[in-house]
């Protein structure tokens, strides 16, 4: 990529540095889930904007259209009914999609080289063209965002609109949201401009109002506003401290060269054996002994 | 197709062409592996046809080295059962490695190291198998739960990497014991070969 605002900070199945010597701002996308109303406008911009098609599903029997996230459905909104002693009954409304980690587990388990990119603005995005579909970003995200598609293998999830960031604008679903409940800047903005909403929801009597950015995974550059930070678990499943797994990075870590110091320290192991050692021969004794016994047959 | 009359049977060809089908496909798998899972050897994928096709490909060459390693697993098993003199043998390997192997304790068709051997691959190959499965996006990983297929993808580096030193040891005990290779080539091997590294069955054989 050329263009500045899109320079590369980090590419899969690369063990070398990244171009450094320009350093562009961190964006991050901010969602206010406590002015949200459920109304879908994110989904249908996400779609139209990326021109995806997805299929016509079935009802699940809650406002969840479609129930999960697709190859065709980078975003979905999760509607969670949740009751209290202290607030009654609640509906907390959550766009689900990519939260775009500072430290991205797919990235970390994917083998192929360039096919996940972080860029320097903090976008994570999928290439597919260099997508092999072996599936293991789905294994390293600690989200369950990653979606491989039954069509043509390749994975697919939220850009951050990469497309239209590159060129100054906001992403498709900031762009629609009627409530303002998505903003889109850098993210030292967001952060300032969530502090002010925790602010005001504390003083409306959410005491446990908070900015959803784990550090597990370095931050993220989708957060959230959450009214129950303490309980990022009641918006339909989002993880309290969500991390990569130890399991995939002892895989994507130490695991690699370990594995070929070991591979590489047996072949030339056997080389060396060979040429200091010498050759393990039938001795001649042993050869006149058996010359001897087959004359003897005779 | 001329030969020595009184060199002595090994393997028969079943056995053998069991054998070769088995490595041929522990090589396609050892260079598909490691491609996905270094980036260093990411080009090794070349060989395959692309990322892709290496992606495609590997797990169905796996279950084809799965059915045909159980043929030989079950073929060759009543000759790997460890016995006390098995272990004697292993605990002298050093010597022998050092280059004598005059107190060796006599050996059957196989000695304590390629038993040690056989286990080890039958181990490998069933877990490798079933974490192969787990991992297999496009058909098996969404009937496991996500911590599942995590492990299971370590599992499958860390039995897939032993398995290939192993191999490693496998080929260069071949190469560096003179006259043995013969023996899953054509299937025969001389007499003094048996009589030095397998007495014991160097008797049972040729009844000496």
């Amino acid at each position: 990529m050329a263009l500045q605002s899109l320079d590369i900070a980090k590419r899969s199945a690369t063990t070398t540095e990244s171009p450094q010597a320009r350093k562009t701002l961190e964006v991050a996308k901010l969602i206010d889930v406590s002015k949200c109303i459920g109304c879908k406008a994110c989904q249908v911009a996400c779609i139209q904007w990326n021109d995806l098609h997805e299929e016509v599903g079935s009802c699940g029997g809650t406002y969840d259209n479609p129930t999960d996230m697709t190859a065709n459905s980078w975003t979905v909104m999760r509607y969670a009914e949740v009751e209290s002693e202290e607030r009654g009954l609640e509906w907390l409304i959550r766009k689900d999609g990519c939260m775009h980690c500072e430290d991205p587990g797919c990235l970390k388990a994917c083998p192929s080289p360039g096919a996940i990119i972080k860029y320097a603005n903090g976008i994570v995005d999928f290439h597919q063209e260099n997508c092999i579909g072996c599936g293991y970003c789905v294994t390293g995200c600690p989200f369950n965002v990653p979606r491989i598609s039954q069509k043509d293998s390749k994975a697919y999830k939220c850009t951050l609109c990469s497309d239209r960031v590159a060129v100054g604008l906001e992403p498709a679903c900031v762009k629609v949201c009627p409530t303002g409940s998505i903003s889109f800047g850098s993210k030292e903005d967001m952060k300032e401009l969530a502090d002010e909403r925790i602010t005001e929801l504390k003083e409306r009597g959410f005491k446990n109002a908070g900015l959803y950015d784990p550090a597990g995974v370095g931050g993220t550059h989708v957060m959230y506003v959450l009214n129950h930070a303490d309980k990022p678990g009641l918006y339909s499943g989002l993880p309290a401290d969500p991390t990569i797994a130890p399991t995939v990075s002892l895989w994507k870590g130490f695991a690699k060269p370990l594995a070929m110091a070991g591979i590489a320290a047996a072949a030339l192991g056997g080389l060396f054996h060979y040429v200091m050692k010498g050759p393990n021969e039938v001795s001649k004794e042993i050869e006149a002994e058996v010359e001897k016994e087959l004359e003897a047959e005779k | 197709m001329i030969r020595d009359p009184s060199d002595l049977q090994r393997y028969n060809a079943s056995e053998r062409a069991n054998h070769w089908v088995t490595g041929i496909c522990f090589i396609l798998l050892a260079l598909s592996g490691m491609a996905l899972f270094h980036p260093a050897l990411f080009p090794l994928t070349s060989l395959f046809g692309g990322g892709v096709w290496t992606r495609i490909l590997h797990p169905f060459i796996g279950v084809v080295m799965m059915l045909f390693f159980v043929v030989m697993f079950f073929r060759f098993k009543r000759l790997n059962h460890m016995t006390d003199t098995d272990w004697e043998w292993v605990k002298r390997a050093k010597e022998m490695v050092d280059g004598d192997d005059h107190n060796m304790p006599e050996m059957g068709k196989y000695n304590g190291g390629q038993k040690l051997l056989f286990w080890f691959l039958g181990l490998a190959m069933l877990v490798l198998f079933v974490s192969g499965i787990i991992i297999w996006r496009a058909y098996f990983s969404h009937y496991f739960p996500i911590g599942v297929i995590r492990t299971g993808a370590v599992l499958h580096a860390v039995f897939a990497t032993v398995m290939i030193i192993a191999i490693i040891v496998h080929v260069y005990a071949a190469i560096w014991v003179r006259g043995t290779i013969r023996a899953m080539l054509y299937g025969t091997v001389t007499r003094a070969w048996a009589k030095q590294h397998h007495r014991a069955w160097y008797r049972q054989v040729t009844g000496k």
